[in-house]
């Protein structure tokens, strides 16, 4: 049975989804799942990882841990990998494991697939789809040359599997080597609110030119903030009109994003945008204009005044929401 | 100080991609080629900390076909003082990019710093900037928002996901990959266009840099269109009823709410 390392990761003392993703794909497709966890007073963590799935829990600790750096983080896992000793490597493509993965690659001296949004494990082979010119193409890739095949997979992109309470993993404890280290993390500032990203959002409610000035947003806010697990986002014509800070940019030149459920309103759908949000399972599009580009990939599509359409959806939502 | 900038030329945000015949490559027929955007930040904060810095240079290194030389010629328009082209074939991956521009690193000047951008929006592997400087085995940040510098160091703001950000020390040399908004880039003005025109770009190849096929890591072998959608539902009548009906739909129909 061919071995997958996975990396996990976790925010505010829970093991992030994306992980879980991971786990499960690997579990599916016949591989032993070991998970890889980092940090400092993180071993409770270990037993959640077993119940998605992971066999193994390799655990590094130390101070040098506390927050997230490459280069102590990239050391351990490169170790972890040499004593593993496996087939195929998952990171997610996520603001650590796309710092990451490459410094791993490079260490190593292996090829890495990155924001991999569909993956298949043959065997010990990895084969992988990712999205290319901000998701304008499909590239199916594979590997050459030996060595553990290694990619990283957009979160949302994979199902997860039933948690399994029950299930534990077997913890290694791997000794943390913290010397010469060159990097040092001053601090980590939080958000002023702390706000789910856009690409880990399941639900993205997202605003163009048309919002008109940065207060309407809180239209989309109030909306989102019914719905569970949603965040806002917005078009490159918003941000550079200074509506949203450029971290909530969707687009070629913002944040990929494959949420099941995209909501755009007032956008038009500039090609830009529309490779940033196309593989959204479920899109709807809210706009005056009824010849907006947007609506040629929309499932839904709403013709009128977002102003007056918002508010009614955010009531309507609040309806079918609480009917639970 | 010596200052390296990487760039890499990629076609405009606006196109239209289409495959090629061999079903690996896009089309390249009437391609605008542009600087990747967020190696823009990049040639910029390069600009910014040589103005500070009396008597540094800023070299700019670009690994690509011919045509690259013209992005190269942009950044020394913006300013640049000296430049390399690594010539590739069209399809080099980003092991054997960042290969070959380490050599071409560890050729020329010891480096200070060097400023990419976060990623190539034609490839989006966002994997040359680390590759580089882990092969150069000094320290990188990523995703960098600003940075200010003090002597033999630099303290590096970097994005992280839902509006956290991370607060980053390095020594130098190191590497700092920007993300948008880092500064603003400047316009090249025309006298300097001109300039740029004549200066000499100095060129290597892959095999002077011992980068061969066998770096090559990663195999594409399939390019595909996403595949179109089907006209979706338009949901008409008054707005409380498009509202109504849409809540429904989500809920009942696509089950996503």
């Amino acid at each position: 049975m061919a071995t997958a390392l996975i990396y996990a990761e976790y925010k505010d003392g829970k093991i992030k989804k994306i992980t879980h993703e991971l786990i499960a794909e690997a579990a599916r497709s016949g591989c032993e799942p070991v998970a890889f966890l980092a940090g400092a007073g993180v071993e409770a963590l270990a037993k959640d990882l077993g119940a998605m799935g992971a066999k193994r829990v390799i655990l590094v600790q130390g101070d040098a841990l506390k927050f997230y750096s490459n280069e102590a983080y990239g050391k351990a896992f490169v170790e972890a990998v040499k004593s593993v000793n496996p087939a195929i490597i998952l990171m997610g493509a996520s603001a650590q494991g796309k710092d990451l993965a490459p410094r791993v690659a490079a260490t190593l001296g292996i090829g890495l697939a990155s924001d991999c949004t569909k993956v298949k494990i043959e065997g010990d082979k990895l084969k992988c789809t990712r999205p290319i010119y901000a998701g304008k193409a499909l590239a199916d890739v594979e590997f050459a040359g030996s060595g553990p095949q290694f990619a990283t997979v957009r979160p949302n992109a994979l199902s997860v599997g039933a948690l399994q309470e029950d299930a534990s993993a077997a913890v290694t404890n791997q000794p943390l080597d913290a010397s010469a280290l060159k990097s040092v993390v001053k601090d980590v500032v939080r958000g002023a609110t702390a706000k789910l990203d856009v690409t880990e959002a399941n639900i993205v409610v997202s605003g163009g030119r048309a919002m008109k000035n940065s207060e309407n947003f809180a239209l989309l806010e109030a909306l989102s903030a019914v719905l569970p697990n949603s965040a806002v986002g917005a078009s490159r014509a918003a941000v550079d009109a200074g509506y949203r800070p450029h971290s909530y940019q969707v687009g070629q030149t913002g944040k990929v994003v494959s949420p099941t459920l995209y909501i755009a309103c007032g956008i038009s759908g500039a090609i830009q945008h529309l490779a940033g949000m196309r593989t959204s399972k479920v899109i709807v599009a809210i706009n005056k204009d009824p010849e907006a580009p947007i609506f040629q990939l929309a499932d839904y599509g709403i013709v009128g005044d977002l102003f007056e359409v918002v508010p009614l959806l955010t009531e309507e939502f609040k309806k079918v929401l609480g009917e639970h | 100080m010596n200052i390296y900038v990487c760039i890499k030329q990629v076609p405009a945000t606006e196109t239209k991609i289409k495959i090629n015949a061999s079903g690996t490559g896009i089309d390249t027929t009437g391609i605008k080629w542009i600087m990747s955007p967020y190696d823009e930040f990049a040639v910029e904060e390069a600009l910014r900390v040589r103005e500070k810095n009396a008597g540094s240079t800023v070299t700019v290194v670009s690994a690509g076909p011919q045509r690259a030389t013209e992005t190269i010629r942009t950044a020394l328009a913006m300013g640049c003082d000296n430049a390399i082209w690594v010539e590739t074939p069209e399809e080099t991956d980003s092991f054997q990019a960042a290969k070959a521009l380490a050599a071409v690193i560890k050729k020329e000047a010891q480096p200070d710093l060097i400023f990419t951008g976060k990623q190539a929006i034609d490839d989006d592997c966002a994997q040359v900037s680390q590759l580089l400087a882990t092969f150069l085995e000094i320290p990188y940040v990523t995703v960098a928002l600003n940075a200010e510098y003090g002597a033999g160091t630099v303290t590096v703001k970097r994005e992280v996901e839902g509006g956290t950000t991370e607060i980053i020390a390095m020594p130098t040399p190191c590497l700092i990959a920007a993300q948008k908004g880092m500064n603003e880039p400047r316009f090249a003005s025309l006298p300097n266009i001109m300039k740029a025109k004549k200066k000499e770009i100095k060129q290597y190849k892959m095999a002077d840099l011992g980068v061969t096929d066998a770096d090559r890591k990663i195999k594409l072998v399939n390019m595909t269109l996403p595949a179109g959608k089907q006209a979706g539902k338009k949901i008409t009548g008054d707005a409380k009823a498009q509202a109504q009906e849409l809540a429904r739909l989500l809920h009942t129909e696509a089950k996503v709410i």
